[in-house]
């Protein structure tokens, strides 16, 4: 996809290779992600999808290649620079990554003592407000282990939207939620995204969750050990020229296709 | 119910054909047909196709599938083809579904587990990886001290203050009875050689040299590690398998600073006060032990007080400190550097308790030989 409007290009991947010793996951991967997108890296289990997700945030470098934030080398910069940019992240997990020796309010809270001059009693109210934003007002004393894991990734939720943040990462947001909290959560990325204008970078397999937010999307294939689809999850449906694709977009049975553990 | 035992027969159909003509129940409890036998016969007819026939196959279960799965794959490696005729529908489809992914690679490449077997060579590379750890944990611990001397680390009071509770107050009971016992074992140890020489007196001088050089600082450390330092690898793993540790680096900040400094702080803060503690207690622990001997405790007391030197009571408080980091160092290096499973955290606590250990002993050697040529 080469567009004119290149300046709205927020993220880039640049030839990244992810390898764990000498068992290439992915090669060659190539993509850029929008300023205001709710982009999905999807794939079927074990194709690498958390781990490029683990190369974006920074917490592990690839094998080769680089991933750019607006232009700047996330893996180049400097120690300072990094934080400053991680600043600009709201981040849940997979399991969700709450602190689990703090209250929900403690989790809340860390991110704006650290980087806000805040008083106490403003940092209570905007945790209070936060909460409040996803469904949870009132739960600022329990600790992460005494609520539904439902509402864990709702808290995590709130605790990555704690400084307004430029981009969210979510690793699997509905993995192992009900279909109603799953939609619940999907309506709830796309309002917060909405009204703070933040982009949105989600890893998950959840077709449900891909068609109703998702605006651009990869498709990392793990047969070929690359990435086989970019673009509109909607369009790749009906139209990609890779059949995995299509059949993984609609979930129809793998007749042609053997699933590799 | 008359089973009958599971049995095959190989026979020549003429042009390098040859049939496998399977018979009797292929069930759990029966005798399993030897495939390995099977194998030589057929490496001595070599065939160019083998079908197996089952049409005079009684029940099956399992046992028939993994033969006839062996068959297969023995036929695919020598370049025979195989076939089935007249088997029940379930054996063939089964043995389509089975055989339609084609075996891995034995050798697997990215899991090499190792034997369960001792290997000089491996225990060598492990513990020089191990040191290596250690010292790249060392160098990341004194950079973010650095940082904090400046003022500028992310380290929170409130961590330190309930670490050096964990580390401290909690910690007592057991101090305390370990530290009595150790005086009181010192106490007998020296009475049963010194009253030989009848110098019993002496076991006070014993005592209080013994506990406030050596044994104070020791058995609390030894204590410290089994409970403080197996604590922090578990709770440092733990968070590394719930993506805490991936959270906090992810906010920008330091998971040194944050998690691994207050605890180390909180460590080296308590354990001078735990081995003052521990010293008295011992001293008195001795004294208990000289009261049986019939040494009354004033007796005991100012003869104590002529082997008090300030240099033994420093010699034990440099120790404490020296300890406390090597606890902290180890605890938390196994945490840090923890797996992402549950066997990973219980791998992470007893690599830190052992590592301690082993710190405590080398270290404790080295001060008293560098102590002995300093004439301290």
């Amino acid at each position: 996809m080469t567009d004119a409007s290149i300046p709205q290009v927020q993220i880039e991947i640049r030839d990244v290779t992810m390898a764990y010793g000498a068992n290439v996951i992915q090669r060659d991967l190539n993509f850029t992600i929008n300023r205001g997108d709710i982009f999905v890296i999807m794939g079927g289990s074990g194709c690498g999808k958390s781990t490029l997700l683990k190369h974006m945030l920074g917490l592990i470098p690839p094998s080769s290649g680089d991933v750019l934030y607006d232009g700047k080398s996330f893996f180049q910069a400097s120690a300072a620079e990094q934080g400053a940019m991680r600043q600009r992240w709201g981040i849940t997990y997979q399991s969700g990554g709450l602190f689990s020796a703090m209250t929900l309010e403690q989790n809340i809270a860390l991110p704006l003592e650290l980087y806000t001059q805040y008083t106490p009693v403003e940092i209570a109210d905007i945790v209070a407000y936060k909460l409040a934003l996803v469904g949870l007002a009132g739960y600022q004393t329990y600790y992460p282990s005494a609520i539904s894991g439902g509402m864990q990734k709702r808290a995590a939720l709130a605790r990555a939207i704690a400084l307004d943040p430029d981009i969210l990462f979510f690793d699997e947001p509905s993995a192992g939620l009900d279909p109603i909290s799953s939609r619940l959560l999907d309506e709830l990325i796309v309002q917060i995204k909405e009204s703070m204008g933040a982009t949105v970078v989600m890893v998950t397999h959840e077709l449900p969750s891909i068609f109703a937010i998702a605006t651009n999307s990869v498709y990392l294939d793990n047969i070929s050990r690359t990435m086989i689809a970019y673009g509109n999850p909607t369009e790749l449906r009906d139209h990609s020229p890779q059949p995995v694709v299509r059949q993984f977009l609609t979930r129809a049975a793998a007749a042609a296709i053997e699933d590799k553990p | 119910m008359n089973s009958q035992p599971p049995e095959y027969q190989l026979s020549d159909e003429g042009s390098a054909a040859s049939s496998l003509v399977l018979s009797g129940d292929w069930i759990q409890g029966q005798d399993p047909a030897n495939f390995s036998q099977l194998k030589s016969e057929l490496s001595s007819v070599s065939p160019t196709s083998l079908t197996a026939d089952g049409s005079s196959l009684g029940a099956w279960d399992s046992e028939l599938m993994d033969f006839l799965l062996q068959c297969h794959d023995y036929c695919r490696a020598q370049e025979i083809a195989f076939a089935t005729r007249n088997m029940p529908q379930g054996i063939e489809k089964l043995l389509a579904v089975a055989t339609a992914v084609e075996a891995r690679p034995q050798p697997g490449q990215d899991s090499p587990s190792r034997p369960l077997s001792f290997n000089p060579l491996h225990a060598l590379h492990d513990a020089i990886g191990d040191l290596q750890e250690s010292l790249a944990f060392t160098g990341e611990v004194t950079i973010a001290l650095a940082r904090l001397a400046r003022g500028k680390a992310n380290t929170r009071l409130s961590d330190f203050k309930k670490f050096c509770y964990q580390a401290g107050p909690d910690a007592f009971a057991i101090i305390s009875l370990t530290s009595v016992l150790v005086g009181m074992i010192l106490g007998y140890l020296g009475a049963v050689q010194l009253q030989q020489l009848g110098a019993g007196i002496y076991v006070a001088n014993l005592v209080v040299i013994g506990m406030l050089r050596e044994m104070g600082v020791l058995m609390t450390a030894v204590v410290m590690a089994g409970r403080t330092g197996a604590a922090y690898a578990a709770q440092l793993g733990t968070m590394q398998t719930n993506d805490e540790i991936d959270a906090i680096t992810t906010m920008g900040i330091s998971p040194v600073e944050f998690l691994v400094l207050p605890r180390m702080l909180a460590l080296i803060v308590i354990m001078p006060l735990l081995t003052i503690y521990a010293n008295l207690l011992g001293i008195i622990g001795g004294g208990i032990v000289a009261g049986g001997l019939g040494i009354s405790p004033l007796q005991y007391m100012l003869q104590g007080e002529t082997a008090l030197a300030f240099n033994h009571v420093l010699v034990g408080l440099l120790k404490s400190l020296v300890f406390a980091t090597l606890i902290a160092v180890a605890g938390c290096r196994a945490g840090m550097n923890s797996g992402r499973s549950s066997s990973a955290v219980g791998q992470a606590a007893t690599n830190a308790v052992v590592t301690a250990l082993v710190y405590l002993i080398v270290a404790d050697a080295a001060i008293n030989i560098l102590f002995q040529q300093l004439g301290l």
